[in-house]
């Protein structure tokens, strides 16, 4: 056991990376939940961008078309959800359980070509001036563009959501959508877009595991991410900033288990890793057991179908 | 322009007609599927579904559709109580776990006493120790308010470790010269969970997966508790005005269908696995909840359900085997089944009507336009 090899700063820089899939994921939920549609398929979203990611990456040899690629293949899929839920109106946990079933095998399938591929390697934007500070250097600036993409997200979200008004209308048609519709405002176009928004942050989040995280193609390589995403966003109360928050938590657990783990601390594997998912629950139980009770911040219409009577 | 109307109840005639109706659709997309892989589509259909039952292995394969359905109804019949009622327990898969790690460390703690008692109190520990599993979700919702869905699911991984520990440290086979996994359940003959007649695949847990399907038959026909979950599910206000606990309901349902989960993992590791090891769990759990819905969340639906699932598990083995086709593009066809089934349930609720012709009955139905 060697706890000295743990270095903080190195700890804190890896936390940024380790929180960035988590975040893209749990931004791209949180605005499709802020206008009304719970949708349980993250994880089969995120897997899917992580080999469509990945194979487009290979193809091209560029990380940013495949990026690209990614935000496309997860919005496909939420494309699938949303007719279902939105104009077949089926159940909206149902239909996103089966969206990550759909998505864990629809990866699997098409990853099979990809094992033991190398993804092209993805440059770290080395800041030149802010980089070389002592400490915050490498915590905050020496990281990949995705990286600063999530964070100017989670600002972009926050303003879209609270200072725009069609950020209003869409946290309107969450709260209430039968008042929305009577305002004259398109509800099943609205979730449309905050649903195929939390597909392409969904895909990028994957993308990011397959092509910068691990960075290779490996059957389950989200292992449930796209499911604490899901807890992060309950965490979050619904808000951007919180969101972020919860990310860096949850980044900074898995960070020091793994570091824990390479320490030979004396605590088995197996319960290192499980330790993510423990802190999942504890912090839900938290959450919704505070005075606050966050239960009553959640989107009035959330799970809700919407079928308009006139 | 085609739109939907709501109907004044669900349909029958469809509730019924939607689940073969999925599994036809689901075969011509997977035809397209397959065909897209290079294979001949009607051939790999005919691998999945025909030949496990009449091809030439059949009298191989045929005892095999028990053995894979008998999960499969265990864990879907008890789901099925917590669907109906609106709770959502997803994490059946580590319920299923935990009762192959407790069920199994109970017996192992006899090993290598022979007694007729031994097998019994493996099965009563495995439901106990899904019921302990279920009951973190179900309590926690109950006292706190915490989500099931994501609770029950990060229990999973939280399973799935313990499984790797378990299978690595305590329970490791002491005479299994440094290989990861317990000792094998199969051959100590007071947990073995053998075929009880030759040549069926009748193990124990398709006994009891048979008792559970008539006794939530009974249960829901017969029952207050399953007249309570119908009502809650249906309608919570009205079971919150009938006096029904919303709690009490929560921790029925959740305990149940942890208890079956926990068993069908004793079963599965006393039988079919034959030991606790890494890869000891398949995915059974997460099947399950097709299988729930794919049955109408009725015990017989399930039966059946079960059965053609099992069937896709073997055929999707076998069409590995012959026709070199990936072992991922089974479980995208198990995906797509669930989707055009819930896809098609906008029938039994809604009609299609085209607009412009008149409603056929003089209800508000006709304002419905709007959408």
């Amino acid at each position: 056991m060697n706890l000295s090899g743990i270095s903080p700063v190195l700890l804190l820089a890896s936390l940024m990376v380790a929180s960035t899939p988590i975040l893209l994921a749990a931004l791209g939920e949180l605005v499709a939940e802020r206008s009304g549609v719970l949708n349980l398929g993250v994880e089969g979203m995120m897997i899917t961008g992580a080999i469509t990611g990945f194979a487009v990456a290979v193809a091209t040899g560029s990380p940013w078309i495949g990026f690209v690629g990614a935000a496309a293949g997860g919005a496909a899929l939420s494309l699938l959800f949303a007719v279902l839920v939105l104009w077949l109106r089926s159940n909206q946990v149902a239909t996103g359980l089966a969206l990550t079933l759909f998505g864990i095998g629809l990866a699997a399938l098409v990853g099979q070509a990809y094992v033991g591929v190398r993804a092209p390697v993805f440059a770290r934007l080395d800041l030149p001036v802010l980089g070389d500070l002592p400490i915050l250097g490498p915590i905050l600036f020496r990281h990949d563009a995705v990286v600063y993409l999530g964070l100017g997200l989670v600002a972009g979200v926050w303003w879209f959501l609270h200072r725009t008004r069609a950020g209003l209308r869409l946290r309107a048609v969450g709260e209430n959508h039968d008042a929305a519709h009577a305002l004259g405002y398109k509800v099943q176009l609205i979730r449309l877009g905050a649903v195929l928004f939390g597909g392409a942050l969904a895909g990028l989040g994957g993308a990011y595991l397959s092509l910068v995280r691990v960075p290779q193609w490996t059957q389950g390589v989200t292992a449930g991410a796209g499911w604490i995403a899901l807890a992060i966003v309950v965490f979050a109360s619904w808000r951007p900033w919180r969101l972020l928050l919860g990310a860096w938590l949850f980044g900074g657990i898995s960070v020091l288990q793994l570091n824990l783990q390479a320490a030979r601390v004396p605590i088995p594997v197996e319960v290192l890793s499980m330790a993510p998912y423990v802190v999942t629950i504890l912090v839900l139980v938290l959450i919704s057991s505070g005075r606050g009770r966050a239960a009553l911040a959640a989107p009035g219409s959330l799970g809700q179908p919407f079928h308009a009577a006139r | 322009m085609i739109i939907l109307e709501r109907r004044p109840a669900p349909s029958r005639l469809w509730t019924w007609a939607t689940p073969p109706l999925a599994v036809l659709m689901t075969m011509i997309a997977g035809g397209l599927l397959f065909a897209a892989l290079g294979k001949d589509p009607l051939t790999a259909i005919r691998t999945i579904f025909w030949d496990p039952l009449f091809g030439p292995f059949a009298g191989f394969t045929r005892p095999q559709l028990l053995i894979k359905a008998a999960p499969l109804i265990l864990i879907a019949t008890g789901l099925a109580f917590g669907f109906r009622a609106g709770i959502w327990n997803i994490g059946a898969e580590g319920q299923y776990i935990l009762g192959a790690l407790t069920g199994a460390a109970v017996g192992l703690a006899f090993y290598p006493a022979e007694s007729r008692l031994i097998f019994p109190l493996m099965v009563l520990a495995g439901a106990l120790g899904g019921l302990v599993w279920a009951m973190i979700p179900a309590l926690l919702r109950v006292r706190f308010g915490t989500n099931e869905i994501l609770v029950s699911l990060m229990l999973v991984y939280v399973a799935s470790n313990l499984l790797a520990w378990a299978a690595l440290g305590p329970l490791r086979n002491p005479e299994g010269l440094g290989f990861p996994g317990s000792r094998n359940l199969r051959q100590w003959a007071s947990s073995a969970n053998l075929e009880l007649i030759p040549g069926t695949g009748l193990h124990w847990g398709a006994v009891a997966a048979l008792v559970a399907v008539c006794a939530a038959y009974g249960l829901f026909a017969r029952h207050v508790f399953g007249f309570a979950v119908r009502l809650a599910g249906q309608s919570p206000r009205a079971a919150a005005f009938a006096g029904i606990s919303p709690s009490h309901l929560v921790i029925g349902c959740m305990g149940l269908s942890g208890a079956l989960a926990g068993m069908a993992g004793l079963f599965e590791v006393t039988g079919p696995a034959g030991q606790i090891s890494i890869d000891f769990a398949v995915g059974y759990g997460f099947t399950a909840i097709i299988v729930a819905f794919l049955g109408r969340l009725h015990p017989l639906g399930i039966l059946a359900a079960g059965l053609l699932m099992a069937l896709t598990y073997i055929g999707g083995e076998m069409a590995q085997l012959q026709l070199g086709l990936p072992a991922a593009a089974i479980q995208l066809f198990q995906g797509m089944l669930l989707f055009f089934l819930l896809a098609m349930d906008v029938l039994t609720t809604y009609r299609l009507r085209l607009k412009g012709r008149p409603a056929p009955e003089p209800s508000s139905a006709a304002a419905e336009g709007a959408r």
